[in-house]
């Protein structure tokens, strides 16, 4: 049975929804449906604590105690022809972020810096509609390198849309996982980007998975959706049933149509973080960009121990993170081992 | 010298964002001598910037790219 024709035959009494999550997701492995995750994100504040230890203990008993650590870098940076009203890199705005090329020694430090921190995975990433012939060059160029300096990590990739043929060049590639975030809900995308549709990423999306490529997709929460359509997001993603979840949390960009836009208030963001836990109790759930900002040091941690299991430490895209060794002493202090390569392999 | 961050002269505008939270997650964007928007690499542990004018300065020099 389908994780979502499970949640079509879950519980739908009337009662507590936490007592429903620890007896549905927790015990059964089967995640909340929309009406009930909207129920979750509308838990008052004295809730928290029991929501977030609840996701903990989801988390833990059906994805487990590691972390998996990943680290990113942009190949191509900026004059996106695209336009995300989320992005820095868009070139329809006024953003000073300027065009950027890595070469391939640039490429094999980066995964290299990636490997040193203990990450299992390494994920190339340019800011284009989609791949044309050059960039599929790089990657292809850039992936052999990688491997002759004797680096073994995980190779993931995010290169917007994709082609049939390109899916199966990737996948002769060595690329094991893809990323194409949904971004936000279907019923709000048309708001966030108008050069394409949400439907044209899904397609992208249903090809990495036919080829066997594990699907990385996730979004941005606080692009001015409402919670419902924050309930509709999780739903949707786990109708997906991706491998794994980003979750960013917006950082308004300079020059974009949301760089006035408010950070999401802390308790909103660990709210979302677990109610997206228990919509897929068996996901990876990764803090990517926004956290530094949204929830702190301190945010972070309570993160970690409610529902996350992933993370990517170092530097983002265009923004800078928290030195990787804080990340890991983090971990460390709350107990959480890193996922090692050799588990990955 | 110019903000790296908005490109405007120190003591010009308001440089709140700049040196905010905000300011501690960007790379700098703009050449502090002359405010040429830079071209800038991010990666995994650092990041370097190139200005067409005054060249190449990146996160390991950075004390000379804060405004």
């Amino acid at each position: 049975m389908t994780a979502a024709a499970e949640r079509t035959k879950a519980d739908r009494t009337p009662g507590d929804v936490l007592a429903v999550a620890r007896e549905q997701v927790l015990e059964r492995g089967i995640g909340l449906d929309e009406a009930r995750v909207l129920e979750i994100l509308r838990l008052p504040d004295e809730r928290m604590p029991e929501l977030l230890e609840l996701a903990h203990q989801v988390r833990m008993r059906w994805c487990g105690p590691e972390v998996e650590v990943e680290g990113i870098v942009s190949l191509k940076t900026g004059g996106c022809p695209e336009d995300c009203h989320f992005c820095s890199q868009s070139g329809q705005f006024p953003s000073p972020v300027r065009s950027a090329w890595l070469d391939i020694p640039g490429l094999v430090r980066a995964a290299r810096e990636t490997a040193a921190t203990g990450a299992s995975e390494f994920c190339i990433v340019a800011a284009v509609r989609g791949p044309d012939k050059r960039l599929m060059s790089q990657v292809r160029d850039g992936i052999t390198a990688i491997r002759e300096d004797g680096n073994d990590i995980q190779i993931a990739c995010s290169l917007g849309m994709l082609t049939q043929a390109q899916v199966d060049e990737l996948v002769a590639m060595g690329v094991h996982r893809y990323n194409h975030n949904l971004e936000t809900a279907r019923s709000h995308f048309p708001s966030v980007v108008t050069t394409h549709t949400w439907e044209e990423r899904w397609e992208t999306l249903r090809m990495v998975h036919d080829a066997g490529m594990e699907v990385c997709c996730g979004g941005i929460i606080g692009m001015g959706e409402t919670v419902e359509q924050r309930a509709e997001f999780a739903a949707q993603l786990a109708e997906l049933e991706p491998h794994e979840v980003p979750m960013n949390f917006l950082i308004p960009q300079p020059g974009t149509p949301y760089e006035d836009y408010e950070l999401v208030e802390g308790p909103d963001a660990l709210r979302t973080v677990a109610a997206f836990r228990l919509a897929m109790p068996r996901t990876m759930l990764r803090f990517a960009g926004g956290r530094e900002l949204t929830l702190g040091d301190l945010g972070a941690e309570k993160g970690m121990l409610g529902g996350i299991n992933a993370i990517i430490v170092g530097n983002y895209l265009t923004n800078l993170g928290r030195p990787a060794q804080q990340d890991l002493d983090m971990l460390t202090e709350l107990n959480m081992p890193i996922k090692a390569l050799s588990d990955t392999l | 010298m110019y903000c790296v961050h908005c490109g405007r002269p120190p003591e010009e505008g308001d440089h709140t964002r700049c040196r905010g939270a905000r300011g501690a997650i960007d790379p700098p964007r703009f050449c502090p001598e002359c405010a040429r928007r830079m071209v800038v690499q991010v990666t995994p542990s650092g990041w370097s910037a190139r200005c067409s004018r005054h060249g190449d300065r990146s996160s390991f020099n950075a004390a000379s790219a804060t405004d």
